[in-house]
């Protein structure tokens, strides 16, 4: 069974359907791209995928070490704590918080010291602290940020807070990372930057990787398969090269360039 | 035990000093009855700005109802300190009276919290409103006249005690990863969710908390001030401790501590002019918030004014 099942997965807003019988699987330790033009219904996928919205119908399927677990319709804390971790198109992350904050905030779930270890300042606390302060550092340090942990998040520039997102997500240990445009505002340098970061971690961390993004360039670089959405449908999936090829898809972009991205 | 750091000996020798100074002033009489009061006032309105500002200015619940628990712990207090007239009594009113409050915020929170900002304001609000009218309406708590003749067992000694350890407590939960949990949900709730954060199990375990010491507060309370009746908890008394918390800034424990001195020396001396006091205190809030609308500290705490930019911060 493939790690993620999604099966014949809908999703209406009053007379709009932002996902409509989206079928897909998604195999451990892949990374998969998700594309389409504007309002295709692409951040709608990963916001029913991770508890954001309930489906109007179909499932979605995660398998954990061969027991399979529904995830619509869950809360998103449960979703997270099933596997699987997001970043947001509009970047959200704690603004007015520190950095390491926000890494820290991530890892909460996976906290063993109870609430009068909080209250009394147990060793258990200071413990655990600790090594939870040294965990986020090292996360820090994969994405060149551990310099700034004192920094509130707000001021890092945008390509650091994409970053930092990302760094937040993995806190949460995940089995599968959710990006939704990872490269978005960045320019082509750090756009290079970033697609090594996400094969890295993918590497270091084990990842199962799905990926919504625009810039062609990182979807055909690092992608093994494409998904292709236009007005919540399916229309087309495989391997990049089939991707280029395809007629629909190049349709549905309307002459902007996928042949030759 | 790693909890005696410099810092934290540093502090509980402070403590310490203060106490033994307030106390030996009492003794010689240099601080008479009325400025006994005074202080009274100081450490029962920290121990509820401190906690409504955990809910509040650090989990981002704007609750209107803080006086409602405060006056769950009174009377619990104040009932069983009339049935048990020793130091024993006392300390089981507080106790009691702190848990029956958590119980009723927990009660009370689970619905109420799902509700954001102005509506959730109105509910706590109506949830105040309700324990109010219930004490108006026992018999055990004898009504509209309340209850008087409540022995006084609370002293300087157990007014240090409690306001230091609610400070202390809720600054130790602020700082552990409880703590971060409650304020991601101030910062963006849905981000916190998606970090695995289970928001409406923070926000009751927040209001709880708050509630808890509400209770401890009130419990002191109707042990110094011999009589209670249901309207010293009313509206009134929840917007006096908001104003303390929005005074001292929303997410600063000093702030919420400076506050209540401010106000409380304050209208200590505004006393000798009862015609022209509630104009100027309220001009003083008007002239704050206009010059400074996060409050005094905003949402730093005094210790990070002498903390050099680089230096890490310690665990917390
Ligand atoms: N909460 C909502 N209520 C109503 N309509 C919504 C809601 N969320 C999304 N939609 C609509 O669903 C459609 C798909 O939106 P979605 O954000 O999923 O697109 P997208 O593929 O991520 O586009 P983009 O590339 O611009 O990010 C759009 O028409 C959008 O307006
Ligand atoms: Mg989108």
């Amino acid at each position: 069974m493939p790690l993620l099942s999604v099966d014949k997965l809908t999703k209406s807003f009053g007379g709009l359907t932002a996902v409509s019988n989206v079928t897909m699987n998604i195999e451990k330790g892949e990374l998969v791209g998700i594309i389409g033009p504007n309002g295709a219904g692409k951040t709608t996928l990963f916001n029913l995928f991770t508890g954001v919205y309930t489906p109007t119908s179909g499932s979605i399927k995660l398998d954990s070490d061969g027991e399979v677990k529904e995830l619509g319709g869950l809360k998103p804390y449960n979703v997270t704590k099933a596997g699987l971790a997001r970043t947001f198109q509009n970047i959200r992350l704690f603004k007015d918080l520190t950095v390491l904050d926000n890494v820290r905030i991530a890892m909460h779930q996976n906290i063993q010291y109870k609430l009068p270890s909080a209250f009394f300042r147990f060793n258990k606390f200071y413990n655990e602290e600790e090594s939870l302060r040294e965990e986020a550092i090292k996360l820090l340090d994969i994405f060149h940020l551990s310099h700034k942990k004192n920094e509130l998040a707000k001021n890092l520039p945008y390509g650091e807070q994409r970053h930092l997102e990302i760094a937040r997500a993995l806190a949460t240990k995940p089995a599968i990372l959710l990006l939704d445009e990872p490269a978005a505002g960045m320019n082509p340098n750090e756009t290079a930057n970033l697609t090594e970061t996400i094969e890295w971690i993918r590497q270091e961390f084990k990842l199962t990787i799905l990926l919504i993004e625009h810039d062609m360039s990182l979807v055909m670089k690092i992608c093994e398969r494409i998904y292709v959405l236009d007005y919540g449908m399916m229309i087309a999936s495989g391997k990049p090269a089939e991707i280029r090829a395809n007629k629909k898809v190049i349709e549905a972009y309307l002459g902007e360039d996928v042949s030759n991205a | 035990m790693k909890a005696l750091t410099k810092k934290n000996l540093l502090i509980l020798g402070a403590i310490l000093l203060t106490f033994t100074v307030v106390q030996g002033l009492i003794s010689v009489g240099i601080i008479n009855k009325f400025y006994e009061i005074t202080i009274a006032m100081i450490c029962i309105n920290i121990i509820l700005a401190v906690s409504l500002n955990l809910v509040t200015g650090f989990t981002g619940q704007f609750s209107l109802g803080h006086a409602g628990f405060m006056s769950i712990g009174a009377y619990f207090g104040a009932v069983i300190n009339l049935q048990m007239e020793s130091t024993g009594g006392f300390l089981l009113g507080i106790f009691a009276g702190a848990l029956a409050a958590t119980l009723v915020g927990i009660l009370i929170g689970i619905p109420t919290l799902r509700l954001k900002g102005d509506y959730l304001a109105i509910a706590t609000l109506g949830m105040a409103e309700i324990i109010r009218v219930v004490f108006l309406n026992l018999d055990i708590t004898n009504g509209a006249a309340g209850l008087s003749g409540i022995p006084r067992y609370t002293n300087w000694l157990w007014l240090c005690f409690f306001t230091v350890a609610t400070v202390l407590l809720i600054n130790n939960f602020i700082k552990s990863s409880y703590g971060r949990a409650c304020i991601s949900i101030r910062e963006d709730e849905i981000a916190a969710e998606s970090m695995g954060i289970n928001t409406t199990k923070y926000k009751v375990m927040a209001f709880a908390i708050g509630a808890f010491f509400a209770g401890i507060a009130g419990a002191l309370h109707s042990s110094y001030f011999y009589f209670i009746r249901p309207d010293i908890f009313g509206f009134l008394k929840s917007i006096d401790i908001l104003i303390i918390v929005v005074l001292g800034g929303m997410g600063s424990i000093t702030g919420s501590i400076l506050a209540a001195i401010l106000l409380a020396v304050l209208t200590t001396y505004l006393q000798a002019f009862t015609a022209v006091r509630m104009i100027i205190y309220a001009l003083l809030l008007v002239v704050i918030m206009i010059f400074r609308p996060q409050g005094i500290m905003g949402t730093k705490e005094i210790s990070d004014l002498f903390k050099s930019k680089k230096k890490d911060e310690r665990i917390g």
